[in-house]
């Protein structure tokens, strides 16, 4: 078996023995499910804002994973601060770097292992809409978009998170610059805003842009491009980072 | 491969900016082996096995491990090593199953070896008894010992510790050089250690090494045939000017004590005892004793600890 899959598995078990991933699907689960269930109980008082262009799925899908994009800026520092930085500060990294395996291989592993929470907290947010499946028509084109949508967000952030816990030996500090890295990229919109000459620059490189068409349905490669850019360019400066200690 | 020399490093270097922290060390480990690392604090000890596995690349020099050159094939030649770092690289969150478990899985140990392979070293490192308790609950001892069980679970070669017995109660620290002991039957072993004791306790083979130089490298069994020894002596009534035909220098050393240094071949005591019942001189005790590791070691580092003393 190849290391990667090894320190993925391994990865994914100590995220989920710590009590910080279960507190923060929590908190995430019961926040969103606040969301839905006011959605719902809007929907059901005025039956009469559903026609044939916005559908529940429009209404719910639309509300609760715009307000999870939020969420998830707030809680992935957190979760990605310990990847590299306590592993640093107490030496286990060292573990790591003797065995034979490339630091791509751990770098690789260890946000694989990263992605098995993410895909626990998807399902979570796929569950509450698809509950609906019972007593009404739903538009799953439209859920599966935002659900992707909120995918290649939580891979994104899980991979700037990821190269600034690579950054530093403690996980606070790798969590404060986790979190004020994704807010300046995601804010980059506003900078587009007053109209100069970047303006359309600082538009398709901002975070927010590329996540609100596919909240609203659009699918389109341009975005998935964007994504996987993002990720790859940060994994890849986490390797360079790494590399850069061993000399 | 089988390679009769299982590490072979040449010309060793690390700098650290302006800082030398290693320069051009030569070490070679045979199968079969205990070598010993000896130095004081700060000596580059701890940088040479960083080096030596991988986990810093030398300014200069190479590195081959079990034939394969460490810097062409990192993979290849990690394979031959088991490591122990000054802090035992465990996961306090997890069991020693699942953590050592994991040990295998990244060495490549096969999943149908595994549990063999943990059952093995957890048996050596005497940690079956504690297979399901949690890392972080484990007294250092026992986490020490997780560590080197880490370090043998793919029956590498060649098993690197450093300072294995630092911040262990003396119990722990026999507990664990007897294990290394054992260890060695397998493997062959790079052991550092400030603590001469520990050294000559366990190793076949000694490298001092002080400001990131190798200044001595010998094996203790030629250490111990070769040694030159010398006679203290101490009389209650000293001589005025203590002489003796045959033996090569006499040093008074005050309170009629004396040190006397003699050919190997030529002992002395008999003629000392016959003099001082001749004339008095009061004897009052007589050893022989050789040049320890200790004396070779502290003559060969204190030069630095006494220019430290004038600068301060």
């Amino acid at each position: 078996m190849s290391p990667v899959f090894a320190i993925a598995r391994h990865e994914a078990r100590r995220i989920f023995v710590s009590p910080l991933a279960w507190t923060v699907l929590a908190v995430l689960q019961f926040i969103l499910g606040m969301v839905f269930f006011l959605t719902l109980a809007q929907i059901a008082a005025e039956p009469g804002m559903l026609n044939e262009q916005a559908g529940v799925a429009d209404y719910i899908g639309g509300s609760l994973y715009g307000f999870s994009s939020i969420l998830l800026l707030l809680i992935i520092p957190l979760l990605t601060m310990r990847l590299f930085a306590e592993d640093k500060k107490s030496g286990s990294l060292t573990l790591l770097t003797s065995a034979p395996a490339s630091i791509t291989e751990i770098v690789l592993g260890k946000y694989l292992g990263l992605c098995v929470f993410f895909l626990a907290a998807l399902a979570l947010m796929a569950a509450m809409p698809l509950s609906l499946l019972g007593g009404t028509d739903l538009d799953l084109g439209r859920i599966a978009a935002g659900l992707l949508g909120v995918f290649l967000l939580m891979l994104a952030f899980g991979a700037a998170g990821l190269f600034m816990s690579t950054l530093t030996r403690e996980p606070v500090i790798a969590a404060v610059g986790g979190f004020g890295l994704l807010l300046v990229v995601w804010l980059l919109e506003a900078m587009a805003y007053n109209g100069n000459a970047f303006s359309e620059l600082f538009r398709q490189l901002s975070l927010i842009g590329h996540f609100e068409k596919l909240r609203r349905g659009v699918f389109s490669t341009a975005d998935l491009a964007y994504y996987t850019l993002f990720i790859v360019l940060f994994l890849w400066l986490s390797v360079q980072r790494l590399d850069l200690e061993r000399n | 491969m089988e390679h009769d020399i299982l590490i072979e490093a040449r010309g060793l270097t690390r700098r650290y900016g302006p800082n030398v922290a290693v320069e051009s060390i030569d070490l070679t480990l045979r199968r079969g082996e205990i070598l010993g690392l000896l130095g004081p604090n700060g000596a580059g000890k701890s940088t040479t096995m960083k080096m030596l596995t991988g986990n810093l690349a030398p300014t200069g020099g190479t590195v081959k491990i079990n034939g394969i050159d460490l810097a062409a094939d990192p993979k290849g030649a990690k394979r031959s090593i088991g490591y122990l770092p000054e802090q035992p690289p465990v996961h306090p969150e997890l069991t020693v199953d699942e953590y050592l478990g994991f040990a295998a899985a990244l060495h490549g140990v096969a999943k149908k070896d595994r549990a063999a392979a943990l059952q093995r070293a957890k048996q050596a490192c005497g940690l079956t008894e504690v297979s399901r308790r949690l890392i972080g609950n484990l007294s250092k001892g026992y986490q020490q010992r997780v560590g080197l069980a880490q370090a043998i679970i793919h029956r590498p070669p060649v098993i690197i510790l450093d300072e294995p017995t630092v911040g262990l109660d003396p119990i722990q620290i026999r507990e664990i050089r007897s294990l290394i002991a054992t260890l060695a039957k397998e493997h062959s072993v790079i052991l550092s250690s400030h603590i001469l004791p520990e050294i000559q306790a366990v190793c076949s083979r000694v490298l001092i090494v002080n400001r990131g130089r190798v200044v001595f490298h010998e094996s203790l069994a030629k250490l111990a045939s070769e040694a030159i020894p010398s006679y203290y002596v101490q009389f209650s009534r000293p001589p005025e000017h203590l002489e003796l035909p045959g033996v090569s220098a006499i040093s008074a050393l005050g309170e009629g004590r004396y040190r006397i240094e003699s050919d190997p071949s030529f002992d002395p005591r008999e003629a000392l005892v016959e003099r001082s019942v001749a004339n008095g001189w009061g004897l009052l005790e007589l050893r022989r004793q050789t040049r320890s590791l200790e004396e070779i070691f502290v003559s060969l580092t204190s030069g630095e600890a006494n220019e430290l003393r004038k600068a301060a």
